[in-house]
């Protein structure tokens, strides 16, 4: 579709942000910025937490379960949806993957893996296939299935817990182990982010995930697969909620049927902190892996400087309410921005 | 082909054939079963019967996905970009373009976005996110949007409501190259002069059916805005004779930048006064400001005199004003409370004794405005949701009638009501003007328009265009105003 070029007689000018208000918005790095302040606090008031091999590796995988899991709730957040099942279904998959190792003699610790997030996967698909079907909102169904799967789980586990001598001795040392300093397991958590970030911005699904969320009744206008769509994104909200599962496993060696309880609120936290709009749309994966380990850390150092684990609570919630109110004001004055300009024109 | 929507039928029997290579101009009035029609082409809505056949073969579009894979592309009313999105993206949303690393191809996306918009004579940058847009570049990049899905069936509907000439210049340019490249293309537009500059064939639809297909060049304008009104109107919905008393109702040099421009008119006690005019000339959001629910820039608000606070429709509520919403199921009624709850609810302040309500007055209120507008319900906590359209429509209406209003704003009354029902809201309002109100009505259907109304005001594009004694209005003289620019203006 070749066409003489005609000069347009209009130009639309792009809104370009003040200085500040990239720096602010750029979310990324004002979590960076508020990682390092709080880890170079906390060392100054007690050398241990950053400056002993063990605070070193504590401080690079702990916060690697709240990451994996933040991920995926964000993969959900993004459509305008919510997985309120996340911590239950790591729940389930600690347990099965301790299980597997304990009743299969020698099974290779890459079946397992892929076997527990095979599970996660189709714990995902269950929300997916309710919400996308039955036209319910996530938030119900999610909530339907987080006891129920912790009922799930309370009824195969009983009183039962993952015992560390059912585990073979790789995969013990596979949550201890670094290169160069850094834990295995981060690593490998990092590039699990990498491919889901990859996915979310340069794949035409993970746009589509996004365009969902950002007008649900255009995407079904413009003939998106709106009902596929939202259950890729619950299946890998599983998915990632299973990896998280095996994260806990490697870091802990241990589990019972409690474990992930009360994960699904810290996953929103996480992907709120880290930059994505509750409403869905915006957001980015590396920002929700960033406010993943900002939170983790901050739960890590208030108890190091001696801050009442009531007070925690309160710290987080906190944070969630600036990050809201913060994303509210920039949109406002950008969405001012825009109409000022406009009238320019 | 045929399509309803509950009790309503919204499309009742549409034919249309589409000639490729050509452009075709779909006119009616509002509610004739256009955008029904555009939505069933689209896949949006499944028809009830009747079929569809492109190429010949029969077609069945189930989604708006089997429609698009089938090579329509619709450019509908409602504007359908994500907003978080970038223009960019917009265009070319679930089907970018990839590098040979299967990663999106950000630069050559930019690239045809850049192409594609400064085709239609506007640049706008492919990297903005899409909100903030004013409707007219939104429009621009819808089109954009259409025309890069290299469909074989264009459908626009009211593509130029938003644009300026310069850009409906080079839209109706990009609609013939399309056309000689052999496209098919469906017009929608309420301005006759591009749909005869355009189109060469035109279809008129009226009450949801086809009328008449003809070559552009063999039809004249007034037979077409004959055919689409084509009906007698007159003794269907009368209107009582009513002493016309004090003036109510003023508003003055009233303005919301972009909306509406300098609205000056007034309603008399007992009279009826229609704003009459195309959906999204402004007609509604005139009265929701004079209401006072949406803000203005400038102009007054009096109701019998005194000043009606901007923003505040407690306030104008106060001074004795109601308003009856367009969408009754979303803004005129509690849908899951009683029909009680939800007669009484304007009223609860002057029910109630020390703060308290006692279920007694309150029941003996219901009941007495119940009975009064016939309202069909088993019993006064049937839950909202349960009426029919009609009745639920005598309860937002009896809502008002407790509050013993000076002036009504009734807007689309009748909308997805059936005849029978129709004419006994029509009856209420009429006995409500006979009882001194004034009554502001908001409607889309000209024969109620022309049946109701004492005086007629068209709104076209935001502002005044033609002011109508009840003696003078005929289908014409308001379609006419309501779609030209200057109107014939008397009293």
């Amino acid at each position: 579709m070749s066409t003489p070029v005609q000069e347009p007689e209009r130009a639309v000018a792009s809104v370009r942000p003040s200085a500040l208000e990239a720096l602010i918005r750029a979310r990324e790095i004002s979590l960076v910025i508020l990682i390092v302040l709080l880890v170079a606090g906390t060392t100054s008031r007690h050398h241990d937490f950053l400056l002993s091999s063990d605070g070193w590796r504590e401080l690079l995988r702990q916060p690697t379960i709240l990451i994996l899991i933040a991920v995926g709730e964000a993969m959900v957040i993004v459509t305008r949806n919510v997985d309120l099942s996340v911590g239950s279904v790591m729940g389930l998959s600690t347990y099965f993957a301790g299980w597997l190792f304990h009743h299969v003699d020698g099974i290779p610790i890459i079946v397992v893996v892929l076997a527990t997030i095979v599970v996660g996967v189709l714990l995902g698909l269950v929300n997916g296939v309710l919400v996308a079907f039955l036209d319910v909102p996530a938030l119900v169904i999610t909530l339907g299935t987080l006891y129920a799967y912790r009922g799930i789980a309370v009824l195969w586990i009983g009183g039962d817990f993952i015992r560390p001598a059912w585990l073979p001795d790789a995969f013990r040392t596979l949550g201890v182990q670094g290169v160069l300093g850094v834990p295995v397991l981060l690593i490998v958590v990092l590039l699990v982010v990498a491919l889901v970030g990859w996915f979310m911005t340069s794949r035409r699904q993970g746009r589509e995930l996004y365009a969902m969320g950002s007008n649900p009744d255009a995407a079904v206008l413009y003939g998106l697969r709106t009902r596929r769509l939202t259950v890729l994104a619950f299946a890998s909200s599983g998915g990632l909620a299973a990896l998280a599962g095996i994260a806990y496993l490697a870091i802990y060696a241990t589990g019972d049927s409690k474990v992930g309880s009360g994960f699904e609120l810290q996953a929103v936290a996480a992907a709120v902190v880290g930059g994505v709009a509750i409403v869905g749309g915006s957001g980015t994966i590396w920002g929700v892996a960033l406010g993943a380990f900002f939170l983790a850390t901050i739960s890590s150092a208030l108890p190091v400087l001696g801050i009442p684990s009531l007070w925690q609570q309160a710290v987080v919630g906190a944070l969630i309410v600036i990050a809201i109110t913060l994303d509210r004001v920039l949109f406002l004055s950008r969405a001012r921005a825009a109409l000022a300009q406009r009238s320019h024109a | 082909m045929f399509k309803s929507f509950g009790a309503v039928a919204a499309l009742v029997d549409a034919l249309l054939v589409l000639e490729a290579g050509s452009i075709h101009a779909l006119v009616g009035e509002n509610g004739a079963g256009k955008s029904t029609l555009v939505k069933i082409i689209g896949g949006v809505h499944a028809p009830d019967s009747g079929e569809m056949l492109i190429d010949g073969e029969p077609v069945d579009f189930r989604s708006t996905t089997a429609s698009k894979d089938a090579g329509v592309a619709v450019i509908y009313q409602e504007p359908t970009l994500f907003p978080d999105l970038s223009v960019a993206e917009n265009i070319f949303a679930g089907r970018q373009p990839y590098t040979s690393y299967a990663t999106i191809d950000r630069a050559e996306m930019r690239r045809a976005t850049r192409e594609l918009t400064e085709r239609l004579g506007v640049r706008i940058d492919p990297d903005r996110e899409a909100r903030g847009l004013s409707i007219a570049d939104q429009q621009t990049v819808e089109i954009a949007k259409a025309i890069s899905l290299d469909a074989r069936v264009l459908i626009m509907d009211e593509p130029t409501a938003a644009l300026s000439g310069v850009e409906v210049d080079r839209l109706m340019g990009i609609a013939r190259q399309l056309r000689d490249e052999g496209k098919g293309i469906i017009f929608i537009s309420h301005r006759f002069d591009e749909v005869f500059a355009l189109c060469d064939t035109v279809t008129v639809m009226r009450d949801g059916a086809f009328v008449s297909t003809d070559q552009t060049s063999a039809v004249t304008e007034d037979e077409i805005i004959r055919r689409m009104v084509g009906r007698s109107v007159g003794n269907l919905f009368p209107k009582q004779d009513t002493v016309i008393g004090e003036v109510v109702l003023e508003v003055q040099g009233l303005t919301s930048a972009g909306i509406f421009h300098d609205i000056d008119f007034t309603v008399r006690s007992g009279e009826i006064v229609c704003l009459a005019g195309l959906v999204g000339s402004g007609r509604t959001e005139i009265a929701r400001a004079a209401f006072g629910v949406d803000g203005y820039d400038s102009g007054t608000v009096r109701i019998s005199g005194r000043n009606v606070p901007r923003r505040s429709p407690a306030a104008a509520m106060k001074l004795g004003m109601g308003f009856v919403p367009e969408d009754r199921r979303k803004q005129g009624l509690a849908m899951t409370a009683g029909v009680q709850a939800n007669i009484t609810l304007a009223i609860r302040d002057s029910l109630s004794r020390f703060g308290f309500l006692s279920p007694r007055v309150e029941s003996a209120s219901a009941q007495t405005w119940a009975s009064r507008l016939q309202v069909k319900t088993r019993s006064l906590d049937t839950q909202a949701v349960m009426l029919s359209g009609g009745n639920q429509q005598k309860v937002v209406l009896g809502k008002w009638l407790a509050t013993k209003p000076t002036l009504l704003v009734v807007d689309e009354p009748t909308r997805g009501i059936d005849v029978g029902t129709k004419a006994e809201v029509h009856r209420l309002i009429s006995e409500l003007a006979a009882t001194g109100v004034a009554v502001l009505m908001i409607s889309s259907e000209l024969p109620e328009v022309l049946g109701m109304a004492d005086r007629i005001l068209v709104v076209r594009e935001g502002r005044l265009t033609a002011e109508l004694d009840r003696s003078e209005a005929t289908a014409e003289t308001v379609m006419y105003a309501a779609t030209h620019a200057s109107g014939v203006t008397s009293t």
